[in-house]
């Protein structure tokens, strides 16, 4: 069974540069704003942000309002002039490209940094470099970005265009005209047809729908596919624009980015009425199940919310480069000394030769050219010093790793291309790829000590089936069931429910037999409050069979789509619903009932009711709603043995792990009907608080119900969760689950996903006040720290049979988490804490969002391991913001979650695959890298400043100018990158066989401080060795600078290659070609250098490389160079090997004996 | 942000926005390389490999040491400092009086005696200490156009100080490395004979194409109030100036030889050779050295035991190492790939 989508695949959505009418990324209006805010969120009771949203209208002050003028956009525009409709995703026009462009670029401060460095060496009093020469890598990497992002732009302006000249039906001299959406102004009146796009935020005027009701889908502004109720204004129902002209005003809030939130009122013919989100339809969106819908344009272009919310991603920076910015702020340091000792020890060389520097041959002060005597570029003693400071910067730049940015960038890029190829991480059922929606934080995928879940569509597959009822006390398992859908013929077209249910054939034969008995009676109320109690709307889909209709129920709940499906299967499909009537097939038999009122599900209700006028002209109100809500509104004086019961069938229910509803009913007599419909049409027009009086409203009906029975739906796990949960904890990572469910429920699923085992000892703490808290959490320390001393049973991660202490698992609810998170109260979150971390396993059930989010910052506050949050709905939003590393899984509650993430993926045991060997090789690779690059520039620096030791702390460079800046740019640069994207220290296979190699990057093995220390002190060995060995080779000889400079320039280079092949494990082609290809490269552009007869160096290479010395040198000083660490990296290998090195040996050796061909193939997890 | 832009393809048309068809699969398409799978060669470090690779390395090694320790013994060497023994005694506190003044006598003679046969070519070299050929200032003061071509005569400016004369005239060639030039010269008689020194190509060839124009020749050179060194024959171009050519590829270090020239004939053990320097050349002001030195030369150059020993030393570590591991190898092997020696299979208690 699978739940297709009919109109438009949620996939299309892809927040980068494709031409769908809202292009670029989309983010839900709480990314924007809460990315900031969740920071210090109070962590209150849940409603709170319900209650925000639903906040009825409070009167916008004039100055915040928005005034329209509907159908007449001459008088709207006349004050202010309002956006026009034509938008612009392009950043940049050909004549603010090159300022825009650059002025972003230079956000970065390393690229200020060597554009002052630039602009320092201009000064002819500095100038090291020739002017070409020294903006030659800040330039090459200005171009080569700003070629990038001009090709983006090309492609949004290409895009911008086609969106702009697209048609749309408006309101011209009283006709309905085509005219372009850049035309388009606000105030004007807009027709839409069905399937067509939204060309604006508009106020919903009327539909075709007799009670205006419009359905629009959503799938371009938030991702969700499933259809979207919007009404038009009683009020406007009835007029007809092109008859008569419409008189009036709209007053809402200026712009913003609140997808949810629109507030405002419209004025027609002096009746005022308010409008909510729900009177607004939204630019992108398009119109369903709905011929026609009529509104008046109020947000244009720029400012319709589509547009406001196009932010591009949020940017987090990973750990390893947090870490790395230390080390460049050490290496500035560094720097800074370099500097320091060349400028002093000009300062006592100056004062040394004060008196000679008049004659002194290489210094010639004395400048007598123009007849008299004067002083030739000698500014003083001071700034003598000054100036050598300056000028030693200019020449040591390079320690700074400008290219490291660079190449950390296309580094990430690649491994982004090859994690979003892996085919191992497609889902084939939502047909959705992996996607990398950040590029900062690749390698913090391989350091992950923390995984917070969701429970509902993460580790489940929320794809809800409607599983059995205990309906009046009696149990309808489904053991022995079949499946069924009932087709149902209508007009001689035979309609048939998208989605096949297990059916209980017991149960399917007593909704047969119909009303005959009294058992029949009540399952017969029981599935009709099924089939209507709800807000499905029901689509009705072609089929390649002209006479089969399939009919898809879309609604936004998962649980309801299935309870209706569920319906559908026992013969209580529903056909039509509008906004005043629902048309329910009973039986085969069509059935017309007025939906008199409605009461949606609210989280503080946790329920809903429909009021339904029967066709006998009976009134009956059908409630369903969570058990804990329900049982409180049920009559308990009535059958109270069925109650019982249905208690018990429930508890049985949720300890299966099924998702339980409480389904109620009560008919209403004509005098409570009528009390309930007056206060119902007050609140549902009250300008004010409106949210709340309906609430108070549904409580007078909400009340002495009659019990029918319990529905169960279940949520199958996921494919492959149990082991990839076994995985992540061999991997030790511990994995805490979050949910919203009911704590039966998620034990349940708890144990069979196997994030709990039988020989766990639980430890339960819910608590209603603070004290309890407080005595509850202290009784559980004490009971943990027995539970850790006592030897449990035999602990089997990796095979070992030692005995280890009884592992725990905490089960907490959320109630007793508002007094843990209350922020005045830290002790408790200590405690808390200190309990958490003794337990393998943390199950928090009944959460808010937004403790959600307050538990991942709890842990990321007291601890410095990572955190990564998962989880498919909206509900995980600020959970998935707050954690380091945030994924979404694309599963059927909408994309919002995705689209806050920073990874999207289909299923949850893909985590496994993406944390196990992507995050590890990511974390492997770019911590190499880093070591790697500093290592490559420190090194070239040290040669230079080794040198200039030589020439007076004058800063004469051997190596040629051009050699010096493109050394890091083009010498070296690419074995760096080919490097950092391929190269692999274990296969896919070893590392999934093997979860506690992961371990490697939660001790931060890749890349630590004691790594730096030791790589900095490699390069200092290594420099000396390449610097001194030709230098006392040639000392007292003839040689020259140029040909010493050379020698130097190839050494080095040669060397750092020859150090990175050393470390490279795998050897593919292209590594072999970038690593040899570079010094080849090098050599070649070292003679081109000294082919050009205006530079000094004019030959030198051809004549040194003629003598036996120059190769000797070269050969010397890279073996010298490299012995210690070839000698330290051997003996730690071999006796002090760390499990990555042991995993090799056995990697190899396995291939070595049987010769498995395609390695890497076998998969310890099922794919299918 | 590159993953996307190739996705964003397949659901771009968003005009027609009927449904998509369900073929269009994202799938990633398999190939090794999306799959890093790329056959690659994957070596590990083995004993054998490692101890192979330091025996092998001493073996190179050592005998290209011996080689050019023995290279460097067969040069052989006579310098000969003068810097001091050419100062009249009682100018000796007073060397750069002596030197800058322009009527003492500047001839200096000497006697020395070879200590072993020389064969032919002997190189004359000059050697100076503690002169900074490769300051900043110096090095930059000179101008590659005018030293290559008669147009560009009036291209000076990295020449200042010495780039025009106080008249406004170029000075060709300009700068100070050409004002600086070394200007003191060597004569030798073996048995009262005058030695013939060859002064030709002792400059290199590509420099005298390339660098030095055919058709420049000195002009206003050192005609200015300070003299910095030798004087330039104006009637010969300045490709053909060999001496400055020499002296214009300025030394890598502060103490360097520049080649004076060669003499062809070979020189005989025991054999008296007396020099006549006119010591001109004012390295007093800033202590540097003066030096005479003819030398043979063989195939690693001039006389340096560095590279040899360098050589010997690098070559006898290696093979220590290779010993050293084939010991441990021998006496505490590790078993490679062995999975009991994974953290999590050895002991907890010993789990870092």
């Amino acid at each position: 069974m699978e739940l297709d989508n009919p109109v438009g695949n949620s996939e299309n959505f892809e927040p980068a540069v494709n031409s769908s009418s809202v292009r670029s990324a989309m983010s839900i209006q709480s990314r924007g704003s809460s990315r900031n805010s969740t920071r210090e969120v109070n962590f209150g009771p849940p409603a709170a942000d319900s209650e925000a949203l639903s906040t009825s209208q409070k009167e916008i002050s004039d100055g915040d309002a928005r005034l329209v003028h509907i159908n007449d956009p001459v008088k709207t525009n006349e004050r202010v002039r309002l956006s026009g409709n034509s938008i612009r995703t392009a950043k940049y026009s050909i004549i603010t490209f090159l300022p825009k462009n650059l002025f972003e670029q230079f956000h970065r401060v390393a690229y200020i940094y060597f554009l002052i460095i630039a602009i320092l060496n201009q000064l002819p009093q500095i100038a090291v470099f020739g002017i070409g020469v020294s903006f030659l890598p800040l330039t090459f990497v200005l171009v080569v970005s700003a070629v990038k992002d001009a090709y983006e732009d090309w492609r949004r302006h290409q895009s911008d265009k086609i969106e702009n000249n697209r048609l749309a039906s408006v309101m011209v001299d009283s006709r309905f005209q085509k005219k372009k959406y850049k035309d388009i102004r606000v105030g004007e009146i807009v027709k839409i047809h069905a399937n067509e796009t939204i060309p604006c935020d508009m106020v919903l005027l009327s539909t075709s729908d007799p009670t205006g009701v419009a359905f629009v889908q959503t799938t371009n502004l938030d991702g969700e596919s499933n259809l979207k109720t919007r009404y038009a204004k009683s009020e406007t129902l009835s007029l007809f624009p092109e008859k008569e002209s419409i008189n009036g005003f709209i007053k809402c809030e200026k712009p913003n980015r609140n997808i949810y939130g629109f507030q405002g009122s419209m004025e027609i013919d002096g009746k005022r009425s308010s409008l909510g989100p729900s009177n607004i339809v939204l630019r992108g969106c398009e119109i369903k199940n709905t011929n026609w819908a009529i509104g008046v344009a109020v947000y244009c272009g720029q400012e319709t919310k589509a547009m406001l919310n196009s932010s591009g991603a949020p940017s987090k920076r990973s750990r390893l480069e947090t870490r790395m910015n230390k080390e460049i702020i050490l290496i500035s340091c560094f720097l800074v000394t370099l500097c320091t000792v060349i400028s002093v020890c000009t300062a006592i060389w100056l004062k040394r030769y004060k008196d000679d520097l008049n004659l002194l041959p290489y210094y010639r002060k004395l400048d007598v050219s123009s007849g008299k005597a004067k002083s030739y570029k000698y500014s003083g003693w001071g700034l003598e010093i000054l100036i050598a400071f300056l000028m030693s910067v200019i020449v040591f730049q390079v320690m700074i790793p400008i290219s490291l940015y660079i190449s950390m960038e296309l580094v990430r890029i690649g491994q982004a291309y090859f994690m979003t190829r892996d085919t191992k991480l497609y889902d084939e059922a939502s047909n959705s790829r992996f996607q990398c929606k950040s590029l900062n934080i690749n390698e913090d995928l391989g350091q992950i000590k923390y995984i917070f879940s969701d429970k509902t569509g993460t580790l489940t597959e929320n794809k809800m089936e409607f599983q059995c009822a205990s309906i009046w006390g009696v149990d309808y398992g489904s053991q022995n069931a079949d499946l069924g859908n009932e087709p149902v013929s209508v007009d001689g077209n035979i309609l048939r429910p998208k989605v096949k249910v297990k059916v209980d054939p017991e149960l399917l034969q007593l909704t047969r037999g119909g009303l005959k008995n009294k058992e029949g009676k009540h399952v017969c109320e029981f599935f009709l409050v099924l089939a209507a109690c709800n807000t499905i709307v029901p689509l009705l889909v072609d089929t390649s069979d002209p006479e089969v209709k399939l009919i898809d129920y879309q609604g936004e709940s998962p649980d309801e789509r299935a309870l209706a499906y569920g319906a559908a299967a026992y013969g209580f499909t529903l056909l039509e619903r509008t906004s005043g009537y629902i048309v329910i097939d009973i039986q085969g038999e069509r059935q017309k009932f007025k939906v008199l009122g409605l009461h949606e599900f609210d989280s503080d209700r946790k329920r809903m009711s429909v009021i339904l006028e029967f066709p006998d002209n009976s009134v009956k109100v059908f409630v369903k709603g969570a058990d804990t809500s329900m049982f409180s509104v049920i009559d308990k004086s009535l059958s109270m043995d069925i109650i019982r019961a249905t208690e018990t069938h429930l508890h049985n229910y949720s300890s299966l792990g099924l998702r339980t509803l409480v389904i109620g009913v009560r008919e209403l007599n004509p005098l409570e009907f009528e009390q309930w419909h007056f206060a119902f049409e007050e609140a549902s027009n009250a300008l004010i608080g409106r949210a709340a009086l309906l609430r108070k409203v549904s409580s007078s009906v909400e009340n002495n119900l009659c019990i029918l029975g319990a529905s169960a739906i279940e949520d199958k796990l996921q494919q492959g969760v149990p082991e990839s949960i076994e995985s992540l904890r061999t991997a030790g990572i511990k994995v805490w689950v979050l949910t919203g469910d009911k704590q039966e429920t998620a034990i349940s699923i708890a144990y069979s996903s196997k994030l709990l085992t039988g020989d766990m000892a639980q430890i339960v703490i819910n608590s209603n006040n603070r004290e309890s808290c407080r005595g509850h959490l202290h009784d559980a320390l004490v009971k943990s720290d027995k539970l850790m001393a006592m030897p449990g049973g035999a602990n089997n991660i990796g095979g070992s049979t030692e005995p280890v202490a009884t592992q725990i698992a905490l089960i907490i609810d959320g109630t007793s988490l508002v007094y843990i998170l209350e922020s005045e109260n830290s002790e408790l979150e200590e405690q808390f804490f200190q309990l958490a971390c003794k337990c393998s396993v943390v199950l928090c059930c009944r959460v808010a969002p937004l403790q959600k989010a307050g538990i991942v910052s709890l842990v990321k506050k007291r601890t410095s391991d990572m955190t990564l949050a998962i989880g498919d709905g909206a509900n995980d939003v600020s959970m998935i913001q707050m954690a380091d590393v945030g994924v979404g899984i694309s599963g059927q509650e909408g994309r919002q979650a995705v689209m806050a993430s920073d990874y999207a993926m289909g299923q949850f045991r893909f985590i496994v695959p993406l944390l196990l060997v992507h995050g590890h090789w990511n974390y492997q690779r770019l911590g190499y890298m880093v070591l790697y690059n500093l290592y490559r520039n420190a090194i070239i620096v040290l040669v230079l400043f080794w040198y200039d030791l030589f020439t007076a702390f004058t800063l004469t460079t051997a190596i040629t100018e051009w050699s010096s800046l493109l050394y890091s740019v083009v010498y070296t640069a690419f074995p760096t990158i080919i490097v950092g994207i391929l190269d692999k220290d274990l296969s896919k296979r070893t590392l999934l066989k093997h979860p506690q190699l992961y371990g490697a990057g939660q001790r931060n093995e890749a890349y630590n401080e004691h790594l730096f220390w030791f790589t900095m002190a490699d390069t200092l060995w290594q420099s000396i060795v390449v610097f001194f060995v030709p230098l006392f080779a040639y000392w007292g000889s003839t040689i020259d600078i140029s040909s010493i400079g050379d020698l130097w320039t190839l050494s080095v280079v040669i060397l750092v290659n020859l150090h990175l092949a050393m470390d490279v494990i795998r050897w593919a082609w292209v590594t072999h070609a970038a690593i040899w290809g570079s010094v080849i490269a090098t050599f070649i552009s070292v003679m081109i250098i000294d082919a050009i007869p205006t530079f000094p160096g004019y030959w030198a290479i051809f004549h040194v490389a003629g003598t036996r010395v120059f190769w000797l040198c070269l050969l010397g000083s890279i073996v010298g160079a490299l012995l210690p660490r070839f000698v330290i990296k051997f003996v730690h290998q071999y006796y002090c090997p760390n499990d990555i090195q042991i995993s090799r040996e056995v990697e190899k050796k396995s291939v070595n004996t049987t010769r498995v061909v395609g390695g890497g193939q076998l998969e310890m997890l099922p794919i299918r | 942000m590159p993953p996307e832009t190739s996705t964003s393809s397949a659901g771009g048309k968003e005009g027609s926005s009927g449904p998509s068809s369900k073929k269009n699969s994202k799938k990633p398409k398999y190939s090794k390389f999306s799959q890093q799978e790329l056959p690659a060669w994957k070596p590990i470090l083995t004993p054998g490999w490692v101890i192979s690779i330091f025996a092998f390395t001493g073996i190179i090694f050592i005998p290209i040491g011996l080689a050019s320790l023995y290279a460097s013994e067969k040069v052989v060497e006579l310098p000969f400092q003068y810097d001091q023994k050419c100062i009249p005694s009682e100018y000796s506190n007073n060397a750069e009086a002596y030197i800058k003044s322009t009527t003492t006598n500047k001839t200096c003679t000497a006697t020395f005696k070879v200590e072993k046969t020389m064969k032919s070519p002997i190189y004359v070299y000059y050697q100076l200490t503690n002169y900074f050929q490769n300051h900043r200032r110096y090095v930059k003061s000179k101008s590659e156009d005018q030293l290559r071509q008669k147009s560009a005569e009036e291209d000076t400016d990295d020449c200042k100080p010495e780039a025009r004369t106080p008249d406004g005239q170029p000075i060709v060639p300009c700068g100070l490395i050409a004002w600086s030039l070394f200007n003191d010269t060597y004569k030798i008689k073996v048995k009262g004979k005058h030695l013939k020194i060859s002064k030709k190509n002792i400059a290199w060839q590509s420099d005298q194409t390339k660098k030095f124009g055919s058709d420049v020749y000195p002009k206003n050179f050192q005609a200015g109030g300070l003299i910095g060194g030798a004087k330039l024959n104006e009637s010969i171009p300045l490709s053909g100036q060999e001496d400055l050519i020499v002296w214009m590829r300025t030394a890598a270090l502060s103490t360097f030889r520049k080649l004076y020239g060669k003499i062809e004939t070979d020189l005989e053990a025991n054999e008296e050779l007396s020099l006549v320097i006119e010591n001109n050349y004012n390295t007093y002001s800033f202590g540097g050295k003066k030096t005479l030195v003819l030398s043979t030369a063989t195939w690693i150059g001039g006389k340096n035991d560095f590279l040899g020993l360098a050589y010997i030393f690098i070559g006898g570590l290696s093979l220590f190492f290779a010993v050293c591991f084939l010991l441990m190898y021998l006496f505490k092997p590790r078993p490679l790939g062995d999975p009991s020696y994974l953290s999590w299979n050895r002991n907890p208690g010993m789990i870092k």
